[in-house]
């Protein structure tokens, strides 16, 4: 089955996008932020599944998506860029520490 | 709108007419089997507990055990015991009674497991033949009682099938039924964020607890459940944090507000949405709904999972297109991986929800067709022994 767009924004409070197919650096993608199309120029390649900034985050705001904080922001995040554990910080317990249950 | 169901003379209305084979232990659980394999009409509940077991544990398995004799899918009982279990047969016998249920026993101790299966299946035909005498009727949607479980998660299960779900949950209790969700081990993370929804601080305290005892449970036995989560795989698949992996978990709950917390085995009582304290493990946690009263669950899945329930239909939904693809055996309804956002949730959740009256008024899901769930699980905190 196709999935005609190429991420999604699940809340409009949002400020990532999670990619519905692997994205490549330098590519345009259109996302729908509660129904407003905004086109995002991607800084590096997102996997599936993965996510993306739709807005310029400062070091230590909060990083949203479900419309909650997921976590802090642990430098300053540009639109497109990719947002993962090298640049979030999670402020309920650590992120990726050894041990503990999968 | 409205559904096909089965009054019960506690005024709850059942979705499937089972005569229900309920073993009150473990070592019951053949007699029980036996019998069900051989009476059209009857649903068993097979589980590990009810022996061995510390003083906690036991009155959780004796009110799980009751419980699951109150659901409203069954028109009536017939215990299997043993004889000498630790479970209160003669507490699980009443309490079942008291909801204008028959309920029948036959004991094994008594002259062993042959004659007690004779008198069982006796007993058992006698008990369908009143059961297909209740007629099915019509009942407004305030009646439904759904339980939400995800399970066999991927990155699709929080961007589609959870909020999928949430949304079909949020139109139950929008109509005025009831839906119950657990899992305390994916609050984790996003506990203080459910909290938030709570209808009063004592809910809110309560909801909080349970997850720290479930953590405090967890350093007990030499495990961190914060530390490493998300796991690796997580992290490869997308998840950046426990608040973002919990956050999709408890997605399928919905956005309404919660009006209580009850413990693992106790029938909810009430409208609106309710958290179960319980393990995610499918066995216990499917027994955890049937236990709360949920006439029908629905499952979120990603990788895609068997498991159904013995009188309980399970709907299984699932984001990811491979996996529908894969496995047409188990899986009832595909949901667009733009689901979880906006205007096309709301739709996917109508959706859903009509799926919900269909099948709650007769039609199979995937697992009841295939007859896979007969084997269940009951809770326990400690240890066995």
């Amino acid at each position: 089955m196709e999935t005609k767009e190429k991420a999604v924004v699940l809340n409009e409070k949002d400020n990532v996008a999670t990619a519905l197919a692997d994205l490549e650096a330098g590519s345009s993608v259109k996302v729908d932020v509660g129904g407003r199309m905004i086109t995002i120029k991607l800084t590096s390649r997102i996997p599936f599944g993965h996510k993306f900034s739709i807005a310029c985050i400062e070091a230590g705001a909060p990083v949203i998506k479900y419309g909650e904080a997921i976590g802090n922001a642990t430098t300053v995040i540009g639109v497109g860029d990719y947002v993962h554990v090298h640049n979030v910080a999670s402020t309920r317990g650590s992120t990726g520490r050894k041990g503990g249950a999968a | 709108m409205s559904f096909l169901g089965y009054p019960r003379a506690d005024g709850s209305v059942g979705v499937r007419n089972y005569v229900g084979v309920i073993s009150t232990v473990s070592c019951a659980n053949d007699v029980a089997h036996w019998i069900v394999q051989q009476i059209k009409g009857t649903a068993s509940f097979l589980h590990p507990a009810g022996c061995g077991q510390l003083k906690p544990d036991l009155e959780i398995a004796t009110r799980t055990l009751s419980s699951i004799g109150q659901n409203p899918n069954l028109a009536g009982v017939l215990l299997v015991s043993l004889g000498c279990e630790s479970t209160d047969v003669g507490r699980i016998e009443k309490e079942i009674a008291a909801t204008g249920k028959t309920v029948k026993k036959v004991v094994i101790q008594k002259a062993g497991a042959t004659v007690a299966l004779n008198e069982g299946l006796l007993i058992a035909q006698e008990l369908v033949s009143q059961a297909s005498q209740i007629r099915p009727r019509e009942f407004d949607d305030s009646h439904l009682v759904v339980g939400v479980k995800c399970g066999g998660s991927d990155t699709t299960s929080g961007l589609a099938s959870n909020p999928a779900a949430g949304a079909a949950c949020d139109i139950v209790v929008d109509n005025g039924g009831t839906c119950i969700f657990g899992e305390t081990t994916e609050f984790l993370g996003a506990e203080h964020i459910l909290a938030r929804r709570a209808v009063n601080k004592k809910v809110a305290d309560k909801l909080l607890k349970i997850v720290d005892d479930m953590e405090k449970r967890a350093r007990a036995s030499g495990g961190d459940m914060r530390g490493g989560n998300p796991s690796a795989g997580n992290i490869a698949g997308g998840l950046t944090s426990i608040e973002e992996k919990s956050l999709g978990a408890i997605a399928k709950g919905g956005t309404r507000p919660i009006q209580d917390v009850y413990n693992y085995g106790e029938r909810v009582r009430g409208k609106g949405l309710f958290i179960v304290d319980s393990p995610g493990r499918e066995p216990e946690f499917l027994t955890a709904l049937a236990a709360a009263g949920a006439q029908v669950a629905l499952f979120s899945t990603g990788l895609g999972v068997p498991q159904g329930f013995p009188f309980i239909p399970v709907i299984k939904i699932t984001g990811n297109p491979v996996t529908f693809q894969r496995l047409p055996d188990h899986i009832d309804m595909l949901v667009e991986m733009t689901a979880g956002k906006g205007s096309g949730l709301k739709a996917i959740g109508e959706k859903l929800y009509q799926e919900v009256l269909a099948v709650a008024s007769g039609k199979q899901t995937k697992a009841e067709i295939l007859g896979y769930g007969n084997f269940c699980g009951l809770y326990t905190l400690g240890p066995i022994v």
